[in-house]
């Protein structure tokens, strides 16, 4: 190992920035004798994380300065996060797992790699619906993926649910990311879980028919591409238009600037809108789980919650914490109260119906 | 030993077969009933499109830098290498956001003539075809490289003999120059497919349904890790046969020069609308393949680099740096040995089991890190069984949890690289030669060492260097296997181009291109001095 490592000798502060653990264990491998010498008192929480370092780190970093307790993190996807958790079984370093959405936290848990956390903090911080019925994982942030239109062309009185996006009157005038996604999944799969399998479906074959064109790029392009005349309805993640809103980037923001919000499904009896989690799960590997219910209970804090709203553009968990002022602009909207473990269960079945009724 | 070796680089390859057993005869009913035919489809029209292009870009550029003579061709010779420090998945990034209906391009379009949308057609960059070109712009250097080389070592007698048997110089071309040099080009060509095959970046930010995507969507989307092995498999099946193929068709040629005279090149001259022609020929390709993506990233970086900029920037460099160097190193290390072992010993258990270790590059990053994980974490939970019985202490992962596995990763991903550049380079060499040093006393790693390497340092360089830039580029395998704490310019890119912020991913991107240029010039110099009757020999 050491002689794999010396291409890195070109700064010693490269040493730093590994975490000290892993490098006394490979002194350790190598040198097993002197184990006894280690002591691993050192406080620190090992975080994998699907959230980019940019949106995530600023956070963790305040959390080290207030507690002490020094993070570790790797990013990377959530799937393949979780598929490196399984395979490294109970020796996995990771105490926690950050995701953007809240099915992965349920394949977490089905998988068997979270466990149960009691904390009064986080119970009560966090609404019912946005954290697991057995508290193995828990929403930090939430965001909505409502219907946005262009205002020269729609009136929000033609609007009215997600369903009505299946009415052939809609045909050509919709644009929406590639099924490939998982926020499109986690949509689908909320409306096999209220409506059933066979609604899902046909709303599937009549909302792909309605497409202006085939699913192309992010979220961000479905916005501009109404803008600009492609659509005049497109889907789309709320904090992508707040970030465009509130960006710097001329182009995106007068993009954003030509299309408005509508809240679906608003009614007495309908289901509110789709919305969906940024989260986190204690793994069951977890070897420091107090500084990782700690980290937990901190991002749930009044200073966590206000600086996810006004930097990222998410709503914050909870409730006494206010959105920020863009996002209130938008509006109060009554949001989906199913449990959000029903999207993870239902996401292999929403994935099959995209490929049958042709949702690229 | 070499049977080990080569097995051992296979090792996660096979851990990916191993699933094929379990059946999953319900999810593969759903995907012969609904997208399987898109995904053989579009991966075959792909890989045809981009088969082509490099051909058609690389073969001629070769032949024109390599033996004619016209304006800016010293100049050219090394900068149509440049394509190849550019990722492909960033040239989609700069041709989005360049061409796309709300891009600066089309909007200038729609503001100078009044259209609308659907007044006018413009093509769609987002498309199959545009995944072909971007990745037939960044891929045709493998092609060239090879090609280049295979030229300037031919013995000019073998042409010289060629033109007093009647040919003229473009039939020497193509009657002896490229038949002869057909093993390189086909080496070449041959990585520019993996490398497609493998590419999931690109044709998932263009929407177009392959192979890669749809074990992507099978695996996680699905969540039936069977039938996305079994696609894999499928996959791997599928380039298996094509490398042995190739192997099998040229069995019976042998491309030794049986002559070492080698007199300077006389570069056929091109003038008037040759030269021309030559010289639009180049510069477009360099252009497209090179000088846009790098303007639109520049003017992205001049945008917003200073909240990118700061002093963990310089961090990501030396880790970019450092792991590319160590990657590079060993993989040239272990393509010695193959490739000398195969020599040494040829037989066909050997041969397939090389082949095999080389499927790598053919394969999607995240397949190759999960296959690396599954044997690594299984002997780290051994060994960490072992030291708590014998010292009760736990070791935690020092195998699957530290760069190692990410190093012993890269070699699996990037030993095709290595070796079919090492094997190019021993292939020239006569095996007489073999005979002769063993004859007078010299063992056969002396052989090695004190004949083949010296007479083969452009090939050496050419593997140490293409690993290099690879590994540099890399993006899935760093991603999910890097220890904590560890960033890399790579894994900066794709996180902010994820969040779909593109223009804030230009500076890293542009530095990912910057590094990547240094191995690039290096080898492009060392090629040209490595002709054979130049001033070293």
């Amino acid at each position: 190992m050491h002689l794999l490592a010396t291409p890195f000798n070109i700064d010693n502060s490269y040493y730093l920035q590994m975490d000290s653990t892993m490098l006394k264990k490979l002194v350790l491998g190598t040198a097993l004798f002197a184990a006894p010498l280690f002591a691993f008192a050192e406080s620190e929480v090992n975080v994998y994380s699907s959230r980019q370092e940019q949106l995530i780190k600023p956070l963790l970093d305040k959390f080290t300065a207030s507690s002490g307790i020094k993070v570790n993190l790797v990013t990377g996807k959530d799937d393949a996060l979780i598929e490196r958790l399984k395979l490294e079984g109970k020796n996995s370093p990771a105490d926690i797992l950050l995701t953007a959405d809240a099915g992965r936290l349920y394949r977490t848990k089905d998988l068997g790699l979270s466990q149960a956390i009691e904390s009064e903090t986080l119970k009560a911080a966090i609404p019912e619906n946005l954290r697991d019925p057995e508290n193995q994982w828990f929403g930090l942030t939430y965001r909505a993926r409502p219907i946005f239109y262009v205002k020269e062309k729609i009136k929000p009185i033609d609007l009215s649910t997600y369903a009505d996006l299946a009415d052939p009157k809609w045909k050509g005038k919709i644009c929406v990311r590639s099924s490939d996604n998982i926020y499109n999944q986690s949509m689908l799969a909320s409306m096999i879980a209220s409506q059933g399998p066979e609604a899902a479906t046909q709303w599937a074959e009549g909302f792909v028919k309605n497409l202006a064109r085939p699913p192309e790029g992010g979220d961000r392009d479905q916005l501009k591409a109404a803008a600009a005349g492609i659509c005049d309805l497109a889907i789309a993640n709320t904090y992508y238009y707040g970030q465009m809103l509130a960006g710097d980037v001329a182009e995106e923001k007068a993009a954003a600037e030509k299309v408005a919000i509508f809240w679906p499904d608003q009614g007495e009896q309908a289901r509110g809108t789709h919305i969906n989690v940024s989260g986190a799960t204690v793994t069951k590997a977890a070897k420091n789980k107090d500084n990782a219910v700690k980290l937990l209970e901190y991002l749930v804090g009044d200073e966590a919650q206000a600086w996810y709203a006004e930097h990222n553009q998410e709503y914050p968990v909870k409730t006494t914490v206010s959105a920020s002022s863009l996002l209130k602009a938008w509006g109060d909207f009554k949001a989906d109260s199913i449990n959000l473990s029903e999207l993870g269960k239902h996401n292999a079945q929403a994935v099959k119906i995209m490929d049958t009724v042709g949702w690229k | 030993m070499l049977l080990c070796m080569a097995l051992l680089t296979a090792l996660p390859i096979l851990a990916v077969f191993a699933y094929i057993f379990i059946p999953s005869a319900e999810v593969w009913q759903h995907l012969v009933a609904t997208v399987l035919t898109d995904y053989l489809l579009n991966t075959l029209y792909l890989s045809l499109g981009v088969g082509l292009g490099v051909l058609l870009l690389g073969v001629p550029l070769a032949w024109l830098c390599s033996m004619c003579e016209f304006p800016g061709r010293a100049w050219f010779e090394w900068s149509l290498l440049l394509p190849l420090a550019m990722p492909a998945y960033i040239i989609a990034y700069t041709y989005t956001g360049m061409l796309d209906f709300t891009g600066p391009v089309q909007t200038s379009l729609r503001s100078l003539t009044g259209w609308g949308y659907g007044d006018y057609w413009f093509p769609n960059i987002r498309s199959l075809a545009g995944a072909m070109l971007m990745l037939a712009l960044v891929l045709f250097p493998y092609v060239y490289l090879l090609a280049r080389a295979a030229f300037l070592e031919q013995s000019i007698c073998v042409l010289e003999v060629s033109r007093t048997l009647g040919c003229n110089q473009w039939q020497s071309f193509f009657r002896v120059a490229l038949p002869l040099a057909r093993p390189a080009i086909i080496t070449g060509l041959a990585l520019a497919l993996m490398e497609t095959l493998a590419d999931f970046g690109t044709v998932q930010y263009f929407g177009v349904t392959t192979f890669t995507t749809g074990i992507f969507r099978t695996w996680y989307g699905l969540g039936d890790h069977a039938a996305a092995s079994q696609l894999a498999a499928l996959l791997m099946s599928f380039v298996f046969i094509l490398l042995l193929l190739e192997q099998a068709s040229r069995r019976r040629a042998r491309y030794y020069h049986s002559s070492s005279k080698y007199a300077q090149i006389k570069r056929i001259q091109l003038t008037g609308w040759q030269a021309t022609g030559a010289v639009v020929f180049c510069n477009l390709t360099l252009l497209l393949g090179f000088i846009v993506p790098v303007t639109q990233l520049a003017s992205w970086s001049l945008a917003n680099w200073r909240t990118q900029l700061d002093s963990s920037f310089i961090i990501l460099i030396q880790h970019s740096l450092g792991l590319a160097i160590a990657a590079a190193i060993f993989a040239l290390l272990l393509a010695l040995i193959l490739g000398y072992g195969k020599r040494l010993h040829p037989g066909p258990l050997v041969s397939v089991a090389a082949r095999l270790a080389s499927m790598g590059y053919a394969i999607p990053g995240t397949v190759i890190a999960i296959g690396v994980l599954i044997p690594f974490a299984w002997l780290d939970t051994q060994l960490n069984h072992l030291s708590q019985t014998v010292f009760n202490t736990k070791l935690g992962l020092i195998l699957s949890g530290s760069l190692f596995i990410l190093l012993f990763a890269y070699n699996v991903r990037f030993l095709a690289v290595s070796l079919q550049t090492v094997e190019a380079g021993l292939g020239k060499i006569k095996p007489t030669l073999d005979n002769a040093g063993r004859s007078l006393g010299l063992s056969s790693s002396a052989v090695l060492w004190k004949l083949h390497m010296p007479l083969m340092q452009g090939s050496l360089l050419t593997a140490v260097l293409l690993v290099f830039v690879d590994v540099l580029k890399e993006l899935p395998t760093t991603l999910i296997l890097r220890p904590f704490n560890f960033n890399t310019l790579a894994v900066r890119t794709y996180e902010l181009a994820s969040d779909e912020r593109l223009a804030e991913a230009g500076l890293p991107a542009l530095m990912i291109v910057a590094t990547g240029i240094i191995p690039v010039v290096l080898l492009s110099r060392s090629i040209s001095r490595s002709r054979a009757g130049g001033s070293t020999v």
